[in-house]
């Protein structure tokens, strides 16, 4: 189709450069395909995020509220050893680099692993983990003590308090932080690719390493990676509405 | 009813009850006056353990519950709070609000809650609102509000912690209206207030606290006509 030496307009070097990374040898199939993982990554990030997010959250947050003088010693000496792993958990996590612990995970700990979108998934997990925690703590924390007491004043007990009262308002109110934190799992699924994951920034890796032409790619990815985020900020605009409803005056 | 042995409470260095020993009687109406600080509103919250106390302890229905073992929901099932802020639940309509607790805890099937709701809704000419949120009502009605959600429990005591001290002067009286109702119905009651007026109407004792502890106490007309202790006349000549 190209010709070597060969000079092309403006228009058709574009076309051309656009067809090489995008059409020829049925290349989109690829970006499809990086697509689906970096989804699926991002599923599974979020999924273990969020439980260790509320694991961790909950018991944070049961430590702080416990009344004092109440409880078995042993329930209250474990409460106050897995506040203290869950203390350390954040500290590291929130203290070392993404791109260190992606690393780490990938070449040191499952060193032996072939699959590294899982290795990728485990290390995005629980990175989003503690910050999903401090959001979430944030959410209980911020809310008026006084709807908690109300709840404990009618004879629920605690976890029923949590669970109808607490948590529900605070959802509501850490909603924002929280689509935000998706938001940036959702890119940093990205940085799977230094440990060998096969998600978008790959296929587009795949296909410049092979072309020599890195603008239509990269330009091309960061488009895909742009509308993922606007489709689901335009999602969890729909829900913030939903949610809002008992707040119409 | 309810028995109150040398209650201490202390926030770090700070003590806010003194000693304080006390009883409130099946059907009594008692009323707690101060200034602000003076501990009034820490006594009323330890009543129903939502201060744990220092040291001292409480009585209620033959059980001590300071008692860490005890299981306290089941105490503040039989004891109803109304809160200065209202404290309804704002993810929830105001009928959700009511049913809840007796739901929750087992103590009414979802149609005999809902029923008990409505009836208590018809009694504080609330009824058209069950499906309203929270944030759709004034101020007085929340109070109104929370007041019937605490009695959908079928309470022994009530204890109101300065119900009617966020509200617009137009809405105060609605509430006390209310709580005169509760009272006139036999109600065990222990108000925290700065309404005088209704100190004089509905009490059977006031109890007058300052400094962490109860300096004086009488039935109202001797209280407010001849107080005895210079701190006692000094703040009634303040509010009066």
């Amino acid at each position: 189709m190209m010709k070597a030496g060969e000079d092309l307009s403006f228009w058709k070097e574009s076309f051309v450069k656009f067809y090489q990374a995008f059409i020829l040898n049925d290349r989109w199939l690829q970006y499809l395909k990086g697509m689906g993982t970096t989804l699926m990554v991002t599923a599974m990030a979020l999924l273990i995020g969020v439980i260790l997010g509320i694991l961790v959250a909950v018991i944070r947050t049961a430590h702080d509220q416990q009344r004092p003088g109440t409880g078995n010693p042993i329930g209250r000496f474990l409460l106050w050893f897995f506040n203290g792993i869950c203390k350390i958990y954040v500290t590291v996590i929130r203290g070392t680099p993404m791109m260190v612990q992606m690393l780490i995970m990938g070449m040191v700990i499952f060193k032996t692993s072939r699959d590294f979108t899982s290795v990728g998934a485990l290390t995005l997990g629980i990175n989003s983990g503690a910050y999903v925690a401090e959001i979430i703590r944030g959410g209980l924390m911020s809310l008026d003590p006084g709807q908690a007491e109300a709840g404990r004043s009618l004879g629920l007990n605690y976890i029923d308090t949590m669970r109808l009262i607490v948590i529900p308002q605070a959802f509501k109110a850490i909603l924002p932080s929280l689509g935000n934190e998706f938001i940036i799992l959702l890119k940093d699924t990205s940085l799977i690719t230094i440990i060998g994951g096969k998600e978008l920034l790959d296929a587009a890796q795949g296909v410049y390493t092979r072309t020599y032409e890195q603008m239509y790619p990269l330009i091309g990815i960061a488009l895909m990676y742009l509308a993922l985020v606007m489709i689901f900020s335009w999602l969890q605009g729909i829900l913030e509405r939903r949610l809002r409803q008992s707040d119409r005056r | 009813m309810i028995d109150v042995k040398n209650l201490s409470k202390s926030f770090g260095k700070h003590l806010v009850l003194d000693d304080i020993s006390e009883h409130i009687y099946p059907g009594e109406k008692v009323v707690i006056i101060g200034p602000s600080g003076s501990g009034k509103s820490t006594f009323l919250r330890c009543l129903n353990q939502m201060e744990i106390p220092s040291s001292g302890t409480i009585t209620f229905d033959g059980v001590d519950i300071t008692d860490p073992k005890i299981n306290i929901d089941l105490v503040r099932r039989k004891m109803g709070m109304v809160f200065q802020h209202f404290n309804l639940f704002n993810n929830m309509t105001i009928r959700k609000n009511i049913t809840l607790a007796p739901i929750r805890t087992k103590l009414m099937t979802k149609e005999e809650a809902n029923d008990t709701a409505t009836q208590l809704l018809r009694r504080v000419g609330l009824e058209e609102k069950a499906d309203a949120y929270p944030s759709q009502l004034s101020g007085g009605q929340k109070q109104r509000i929370a007041i019937i959600r605490a009695l959908a429990m079928n309470p022994k005591l009530m204890l109101f912690d300065e119900p009617t001290s966020a509200l617009d002067p137009e809405m105060v009286g609605e509430v006390l209206e209310v709580m005169k109702e509760l009272a006139d119905d036999g109600m065990t009651m222990a108000v925290v207030t700065h309404e005088m007026g209704f100190a004089r109407e509905v009490g059977n004792r006031v109890l007058f606290m300052d400094e962490g502890k109860i300096v004086e106490q009488a039935p109202p007309e001797e209280l407010f006509g001849s107080p005895k202790h210079p701190r006692l006349q000094e703040f009634l000549s303040k509010v009066l």
